[in-house]
Formats: C-alpha cells, sequence, structure tokens
C-alpha cells in the first residue's frame, strides 16, 4: 500500500506532516518543531480528557449499579430460600450474613470500599466471591462472542462493500434486504430454529450439532477443542447472523458517500484496475464509521449475548447475569453491571483515543 | 453494470475477465475457512455429543443424562437451597431415614432402626454397619452426631437444614452403631429429618463451613452416587457407587446437563443427547402434546406433590398482634370468603387451564400423600354453584345495585385484587377466569401480575393472591406457616408465615399433630387442620398439577416412579428413580441420525480443506500477479 492511497488513514502526522507539500517542516527547519509540538500537546490534552472521561463515567457506573439494583423489587434472601423451609432467625442470620440487616448507606460505603481494593462481594446464590463467578464465567463468553465479532465485522465489511460497489443491482437490493431481515429477527427464535433444524434435525437434515452447551465433558487435548468448535456452530451463526446487518449498512453507506470523490476518478484515470480502486482508495476511507462501530461492538463481546447464551445454554457472562437479575443476586448483579459497563467504557475511549491518529480532523 | 464496474473493465480489458471470478471464488473460500474452524469438530471421528446417554462403544459405559433447569447454588449440605442441589445430596450421601416408594413411610437409610424413650423426649437410632464413605472409610454414628451437632452449632450453617435441629436438646454418639437425640419437646417427625450425613473426617478439616462449596472432585460420601465432577452451568457427573449398601445403581454414571430453555431441553430430548427432562416443575401441555406421539419417547405424568390454591389475606398482622397492610376489610367475613369459592370453577381450571395435566383441588395435602390427604364431605364441600354465593354475599350486606354491582353498606362497591406470578401462565389464565366468574356476580377483580410478589406479599399489601408450595411426605412444613408462630416480629418483614391466618383452634391442632407419635392418630389431627382451613375459606386449594416429565425408553429401559404405581421421577423424597433405572439395550435410533451427520461434516469440512488449499494458492498467485 502507498501513502497516496490514504493520506488520512496512513499520515498520523496529519497535513503539516513531513510529507505534506510545502510545509517548511519538510525541510528540517527548527521553527518547524513549534506547531508539531503543539500537535502533540493538543493530543495529549485531548487523550487526557477522554481518560478523565472515562474515569468519571466509571464512578457513576458503581453508584448507579448499587442504587439501581436496589430499586428491583424483592427481598434477596426470601427468593434465596424460596420454597424451601426457613425459619425466621434463619433468615435474620443470612441478612447479617450477608450485610443487608444494615442500612443503604452503609451498605453503599461498605460496597465502595470493597470495590476499590478489588472486591464485589459474596454472590448470595453461589456463595462465592464475584469476581471468582466471573472470570470462571468470562472465556466462554469471549470464545463465542469474540469469535461471532470477528466473524460478522469481516463479513459486514465484506458485505458492505460489495453491496455499494453495486448499488441499486439485484445483488445489492437482495443483501441489504436480507441483512435487514437476519437483524430484525429475535436473536433466541432464530436460534430455537437453528436448534431444530441442524441439531435435532427435520427431514432429510440430520441433526448434526450439539443442542447446547460448552463442551461435551470429560475431553481433553485436541478432541477437548473439536469438540468446543462443534458446540459453537449454532450459537456463533445465530450471532453473526442477527449481528453483521450493522456493519453492512454503515460499510455500505460510508463507501456511497465516496463513490463520487474525485480521487477516485483520478485513481482511475491513472489506469488502475476496479478492484484495485476499490480495495486501496476507496474502502480504506470509507472505514472510518465502521472502524468506530467495530469498538462499540468490541465493547459489548464481553456483555455477551444474554438470549443466545440462555437457548444454547453457553455458560458465559450473559447466562450468569439472567441467573443473577431471577434472585435478585445483588452482588453478582452488580459486579457484572460495572464489568460491562468498564468494558464498553473501555472501547469506547480507545476509539476516542485512536481515531484522531486515523482522522487528523478529530480531536483540533 | 454501473460506471465504475465500466470504468474498470476499460481500464484494464485484459485482466478483468479472469479476476472477477477469481475474487468472488477467493470470498466463497475465505467463509468457507471460516466456516470450517467452526464446524472442525463434525470431523473427527471422536466426536462425543450425540448420544451421551447411550452406552459408549470404547468403555461400554453406560451413561444416563438428565437435563436441568437449575444452576447448582452449592454443593455444601450445609449451604445448598435449591431442587438440584438437594437432590445430588440425596444421591451422593444418606439420610437417616428414606421415604418408601410405595406409599412415603420412612425406612431404614443410614440408620437401621429408631426409637423413643417412654416420655418422649430422647429417640435411639441403630445405625448400619455396612456402609463405607467412598475413601473406604466406615461411616458411623459419629459422622452424624458431629452433621447435627455442626448444624445446631449455627457457625454459617443457617442457610439450610437447621430447622430439624430447633427442637433439639443435645446428638450424641455413644457408640459407632448407636446416634441418641434428645429433645427439648415432643416431636412426630423425628423419622423424617431430612439432613445428609457428611463424612466427620474429612469435613472437620474444613476452616470456614459458611464458605466451603465442597466442589473438591471426587466428593467423599456413602450415597448410591459418588461427585465426581461439577462445570457451573455445564453439568454434575456422578459415578455409581459399588459399594453402596443397597446395590450398584445399574447406570455407571449419572450427568445432570443444564439447559437454560426449556424447548432446548425438549430439543435434546428428543434428539437422544439427554435421556430424560423434567419441566419446571412440569412440560407445558404443548411440550408434553408433541412429545406423546414421537418413538422412543415416553412422557410421564404423576400426581404432582404441589398444590395450586387461592389465599385471602386474613388481615396481616405481626406476632404481637400488630395490624399493618390494606387488605380489604370485605374478606375478613368468612361468608364473602366461602362466596368467593363457591363460584370458582375447579373443574374448568383443570379442563381448560391445565388442559387436563392436574387433578380438581379439594384439601389443603394433596393426594399423592395419601395418609394425610383429605376430603371434605357432601355438606361441607364448596362446590362450584354461582346462586348460592349470591346468596351468601347478600346475607353479608353485599347487595347488588342498578348497575348489577355488589355494594356494602357503605355504600362502596365490593373490589379486589389479586397478586399474580408474572412469570406463571397459569395464574395469568386462572385469573382471566375469576375476573369473569366473579365480575357476574357483580364483584370486580384487577390481576395484579407481577414478577416478584414478595414485597406486596410481606407487606400485606393484597386482596387475594395465587398460592402454591410443593408438600413434603411429612406435611410438618406446610401446616406450621399457617399457624401464629410464624408471624413476622415487625412489620413488612418477611418471615416464615404463608399468608398471615394465625387461629388458636388450628395452632392447638398443630402442637397436637407434632407431640404425637401414634401415625394414625397424628394423620388423623392434620386432617382435623385441613378440614378447618378448607371451612375458612381463607385456603381454596384449586387444583394439584401433574409432574409431566419424559424419559427416552430405547436408553432407559425402566425406572421407578414415586409412587411406584403412578408417580414422578424428578425431585423424589428419595434415590429411587436414578438408583433403580435400567439402560435399555441395543442401539438407540437417534445415532443412524448422528453418524449420518458426522459423514455430512466430515464431507462438508474436506470440501472446505480443499477449497483452503485453493485459497492460499490463488493468493500466492494474486500476489505475484500484483508484483508485476
Amino acid at each position: 500500500m502507498t501513502a497516496d492511497s490514504n493520506p488520512a488513514l496512513l499520515d498520523t502526522e496529519g497535513p503539516l506532516g513531513p510529507g505534506a507539500d510545502g510545509d517548511p517542516a519538510a525541510a528540517g527547519l527548527p521553527s518547524a518543531r513549534g506547531p508539531r509540538a503543539r500537535d502533540t500537546r493538543a493530543y495529549l490534552l485531548y487523550v487526557a480528557g477522554k481518560i478523565g472521561g472515562a474515569v468519571v463515567s466509571l464512578f457513576a457506573v458503581l453508584v448507579t449499579s448499587f442504587f439501581l439494583f436496589r430499586l428491583i423489587p424483592g427481598d434477596p434472601v426470601k427468593q434465596m430460600t424460596g420454597g424451601k423451609r426457613v425459619s425466621a432467625e434463619q433468615l435474620a442470620a443470612m441478612r447479617k450474613e450477608f450485610g443487608l440487616d444494615k442500612s443503604v448507606m452503609a451498605q453503599f460505603l461498605d460496597y465502595t470500599g470493597n470495590v476499590l481494593t478489588g472486591d464485589f462481594g459474596t454472590s448470595y446464590q453461589f456463595h462465592a466471591p464475584v469476581m471468582d463467578k466471573i472470570t470462571e464465567a468470562l472465556p466462554a463468553t469471549l470464545l463465542l462472542t469474540g469469535t461471532a465479532y470477528v466473524l460478522y465485522t469481516l463479513i459486514g465489511i465484506w458485505l458492505g462493500t460489495r453491496t455499494a460497489w453495486r448499488n441499486g443491482k439485484l445483488g445489492d437490493r437482495f443483501n441489504t434486504g436480507l441483512a435487514l431481515t437476519l437483524y430484525s429477527v429475535p436473536s433466541f427464535w432464530l436460534g430455537l430454529l437453528l436448534i431444530i433444524t441442524f441439531a435435532v434435525g427435520i427431514g432429510p437434515i440430520p441433526g448434526m450439532f450439539p443442542t447446547g452447551g460448552l463442551e461435551s465433558g470429560g475431553e481433553t487435548g485436541i478432541a477437548y477443542v473439536l469438540d468446543v468448535a462443534h458446540h459453537m456452530v449454532l450459537p456463533v451463526i445465530t450471532l453473526v447472523a442477527v449481528g453483521y446487518a450493522q456493519t453492512l449498512l454503515v460499510m455500505r453507506s460510508s463507501l456511497l458517500d465516496e463513490m463520487g470523490s474525485d480521487y477516485l476518478t483520478t485513481a482511475r484515470a491513472k489506469g488502475l484496475r476496479d478492484d484495485l480502486v476499490r480495495r486501496r482508495h476507496a474502502v480504506p476511507n470509507a472505514l472510518l464509521p465502521t472502524v468506530t462501530l467495530m469498538f462499540v461492538n468490541l465493547g459489548t463481546v464481553v456483555a455477551g449475548a444474554i438470549l443466545v447464551e440462555t437457548v444454547f445454554s453457553w455458560p458465559g457472562l450473559g447466562g450468569l447475569f439472567y441467573s443473577a437479575l431471577s434472585v435478585p443476586d445483588l452482588p453478582l448483579v452488580q459486579g457484572l453491571f460495572f464489568v460491562f459497563s468498564t468494558a464498553v467504557i473501555l472501547m469506547n475511549t480507545l476509539a476516542d483515543v485512536i481515531y484522531p491518529l486515523l482522522d487528523p480532523r478529530v480531536g483540533r | 453494470m454501473d460506471t465504475q464496474d465500466q470504468h474498470g473493465r476499460t481500464a484494464a480489458p485484459k485482466t478483468t475477465a479472469p479476476r472477477r471470478p477469481r475474487g468472488r471464488l477467493r470470498i466463497a473460500l475465505a467463509g468457507g475457512a471460516a466456516a470450517f474452524t467452526l464446524t472442525a469438530g463434525l470431523a473427527t471421528p471422536l466426536n462425543p455429543a450425540p448420544q451421551q446417554a447411550e452406552a459408549k462403544a470404547g468403555d461400554g459405559k453406560k451413561v444416563l443424562t438428565v437435563a436441568v433447569a437449575q444452576s447448582v447454588d452449592s454443593l455444601s449440605p450445609f449451604l445448598a437451597q435449591r431442587l438440584l442441589s438437594t437432590s445430588i445430596h440425596r444421591l451422593t450421601y444418606e439420610y437417616l431415614t428414606n421415604y418408601d416408594a410405595e406409599n412415603n413411610k420412612a425406612i431404614p437409610g443410614f440408620a437401621t432402626s429408631w426409637k423413643p424413650s417412654a416420655d418422649k423426649l430422647t429417640w435411639t437410632y441403630t445405625i448400619r454397619g455396612d456402609s463405607k464413605w467412598s475413601d473406604g472409610k466406615q461411616a458411623t454414628a459419629d459422622d452424624a452426631a458431629w452433621t447435627f451437632n455442626k448444624v445446631m452449632s449455627k457457625e454459617g450453617t443457617a442457610t439450610s437444614n437447621s430447622n430439624f435441629v430447633t427442637n433439639f436438646k443435645k446428638v450424641t454418639a455413644p457408640s459407632p452403631t448407636k446416634l441418641v437425640i434428645e429433645l427439648k419437646k415432643p416431636q412426630a417427625t423425628m423419622a423424617a429429618l431430612d439432613v445428609p450425613i457428611v463424612p466427620k473426617h474429612v469435613w472437620e478439616k474444613v476452616d470456614d463451613i459458611s464458605k466451603f462449596n465442597n466442589d473438591k472432585m471426587p466428593v467423599v460420601g456413602n450415597g448410591p452416587f459418588v461427585l465426581t465432577d461439577y462445570k457451573t452451568d455445564q453439568y454434575v457427573k456422578l459415578k455409581a457407587n459399588k459399594d453402596f449398601w443397597r446395590g450398584t445403581p445399574k447406570f455407571d454414571e449419572l450427568v445432570f446437563k443444564t439447559y437454560k430453555d426449556q424447548d432446548a431441553a425438549v430439543s435434546a430430548l428428543r434428539k437422544g443427547e439427554v435421556s430424560f427432562v423434567a419441566g419446571q416443575p412440569a412440560l407445558t401441555p404443548a411440550q408434553a402434546a408433541s412429545l406423546k406421539n414421537e418413538k422412543n419417547i415416553k412422557v410421564n405424568e404423576g400426581p404432582g406433590r404441589r398444590f395450586f390454591a387461592l389465599a385471602t389475606n386474613p388481615g396481616a398482622r405481626t406476632l404481637d398482634g400488630k395490624k399493618f397492610g390494606d387488605g380489604n376489610p370485605a374478606l375478613l367475613d368468612k361468608k364473602v370468603r366461602q362466596a368467593l369459592f363457591l363460584s370458582v370453577d375447579r373443574k374448568a381450571i383443570v379442563d381448560k387451564v391445565f388442559q387436563g395435566h392436574a387433578v380438581e383441588g379439594a384439601g389443603y395435602i394433596p393426594p399423592r400423600f395419601s395418609d394425610y390427604a383429605w376430603k371434605p364431605s357432601a355438606d361441607q364441600e364448596l362446590t362450584y354453584d354461582p346462586k348460592r354465593a349470591a346468596k351468601l354475599l347478600d346475607e353479608a350486606g353485599y347487595k347488588k345495585n342498578g348497575d348489577g354491582k355488589r355494594v356494602g353498606k357503605d355504600g362502596k362497591p365490593l373490589d379486589f385484587r389479586i397478586l399474580c406470578h408474572a412469570t406463571d401462565p397459569n395464574d395469568k389464565a386462572v385469573g382471566k377466569y375469576l375476573k369473569e366468574w366473579w365480575g357476574d356476580l357483580g364483584i370486580g377483580l384487577k390481576v395484579d401480575c407481577l414478577d416478584d410478589v414478595s414485597v406486596p406479599w410481606y407487606a400485606g399489601e393484597y386482596d387475594l393472591a395465587f398460592d402454591g408450595w410443593s408438600v413434603n411426605p411429612d406435611p410438618d412444613f406446610v401446616l406450621g406457616i399457617h399457624t401464629c408462630a410464624a408471624l413476622p416480629k415487625k412489620a413488612k418483614e418477611s418471615a416464615a408465615t404463608d399468608n398471615f391466618i394465625c387461629d388458636k383452634k388450628y395452632d392447638d391442632l398443630y402442637a397436637k399433630q407434632l407431640a404425637e407419635y401414634d401415625p394414625a392418630k397424628r394423620a388423623d389431627i392434620v386432617k382435623q387442620m385441613e378440614s378447618w382451613l378448607y371451612d375458612s375459606g381463607y385456603m381454596n386449594v384449586l387444583a394439584y398439577p401433574n409432574a409431566v416429565e419424559a424419559y427416552r425408553t430405547d436408553q432407559i429401559k425402566s425406572i421407578t416412579t414415586m409412587p411406584k404405581a403412578a408417580g414422578n421421577i424428578y425431585g423424589q423424597d428419595g434415590y429411587w428413580s436414578w438408583w433403580s433405572a435400567v439402560p435399555a439395550e441395543g442401539k438407540s435410533s437417534s445415532k443412524d441420525g448422528s453418524s449420518t451427520g458426522v459423514i455430512i461434516g466430515i464431507a462438508a469440512a474436506a470440501v472446505v480443506l480443499v477449497g483452503g488449499g485453493a485459497l492460499f494458492a490463488l493468493r500466492r498467485r494474486s500476489t505475484a500477479e500484483d508484483r508485476e
């Protein structure tokens, strides 16, 4: 890839950088350090501002998660012991054990103090540290949603490019229509359809995949890896099917914006092949909005896919959140909410920090 | 063809023709390669997913897989609350006694016999000498004494089982085969102590019982199965205990596999991935109907242990008599309560709402517990009789006005609220019928469906509520929740009470039955309590929903239900179902389906592999061309 093909993406120093024509900086004059240093300072200030914003957001999440989940009706202790014989003394003992006998403010101070030391408390229902339960379920979620993320991003970018390049053609209309349809399909419903069709089997279609879970249990080594891959097929297809449309549509519309640009005509006039014009000139410029979307989506990878995880009995964070909410298991709900929010905030901040490097117009 | 394409073609006419199809192929191959990564599992002959319950060809192990919806809350018997966890404890530890699958009567378990002293305050249990822990050590009375003392000490064991020991004074083990429990007051439930006995030599090394989840595998126990593997929200694996005193289970391994979605679990059964699926608490009528016609699947429907009832708020109050809540005062009149129940058609509810998967309600204890089940006599019975209901309302002073609405003497119309569980479709459906039936009488009804009804319930802010409890073979607990002692200490505080009933006559009967050691006499007192509950109009038992569950007959040849004649399989009071299950011989039909799947998978993976190779070659060529 040559520098001229995509100045915005590659020339991180911006129009005043050493490569720009007529810039005194290119001549290496001492006075040229001024604007560059100013740029770096401006960028660092911008980054500091974004990081500061993220810290404030995290604190807001901490406070909100504590009070918000206390609005959920229900007595956690009573819910936990639902349907079992419990005496009043037992209930009181459990309240004391979980600190529920204290005032809400006292509980809040305990909670914030503990969170600052990395302690999210003990899950009511699992009698185990919240962080242990989260770290136990995190790999399963990252594996599932991470794989789906990579696939739907790639498919979305590729199909978005194709459809925009053939704007208005049958293929474009079909692909956009299909993507929009799948985007509007409830993921749990699609998951169930896939289970019935490809896990149980219908007519000539044999049941090829497991109906749920992450593994069969008892496998080791390569057999284990293959077993997990086998279990991943249907949930990943579900997530990709309902997820790729977003990337496709963003990619398509930003590429359509680029398509009338003069630099593309110039590129063609130079005699470049059509797919080179597309791949090396149009697509990199049109990728910017998609990159933002990619970061936003990357943040949600951690939050997983609650419905898909539930339908496929996937032992990840989504399923954990579902069971924590049904108690309600307050420490676990709070911990998960904090982790989910942190992931989104971090990824958004990262996008903010990286974006000026990709597009120098931002952050000035 | 758009301008760009044309442009491209004119710009490089020589290269266009071969390049376009190549681009498409490349993308198709890239997609294929991604799909291959995912489907790789299919290509392996080791593919183990389907037919876990089927005997595995290699080691000939017979595995019984049960689909469950619940998470395990804890594997510690001192902490576990949920049905799945306590069922696992039934399988891995012995209890002093067990319940006969025929008639629910107490039969020997860890204890071979038991008897009370003359003053009814000391119970002596003879502990069996042929029970060994799975690490080879002998299980003795000392283990039982240690367990009970640990529960009594309340050091972090407040979560589970302590209700069994509240009346205990002292527990000792004078010899390895003798356990002595001294009581503060006589207690008729001494043969129904559902406390798992743990091995002292393992548990005394635990630092803090309140934080120990007992998840170091394998877990030492002395039940019919040994806990060998557990992964949160995935599976619990148990292997047959070869040394179990009652005999080794027929299946080598028992797996409880988690399915968070009930429809997915039913699909897994249909496919043969699991051998058994239970409902939550029953399969829906639609699920049962769809499975009934499947080959190799048997839908088992047994009398349930739950009752489904309407409860009225008799005026919420604290233990010291302070009133709170906002229950409609009209319901303090027995005639009004009875009128409401006379205008409920229980048969229609069983037929229309439960679609036949339930039995019409009568007494408080389901008929499955035949010793304690009670039916009203003909003249006592409050059958569906809207005319009699209207008469009772007239007598109570709630006459119909010109608009057809019942109005009290104060001029206020008779309007009620009923608490319903938003998660239970039965509540909602019955709510609609009640609205219609009571509407015909001139009574207004608002159905309040909430995700969690416990807040208004404990605040006493309701008029009526849908109520339901699972009943144990020993009825002490469900009877106890209507005693005055169960009322909350403070207003709105959750307590053991079900719906604030507090009556001296009922309390006297309760105390009498608990102190009565003669089973027939005790049953008689229990029935008097049920009769009182029925007449009071506080509790109207509408139905006993059946337990509806299904299993694969090509994987399970036979299995014991409880009661044996026609009962349920999941969540029994003993370990009879899983201990007795006999594996089916021969090949399961779904096995063929899966091998076809594997063959197709192998073929698909092979195609993708070849495609992947071609992609690699093409990419190399492409970069070579670009270099040119």
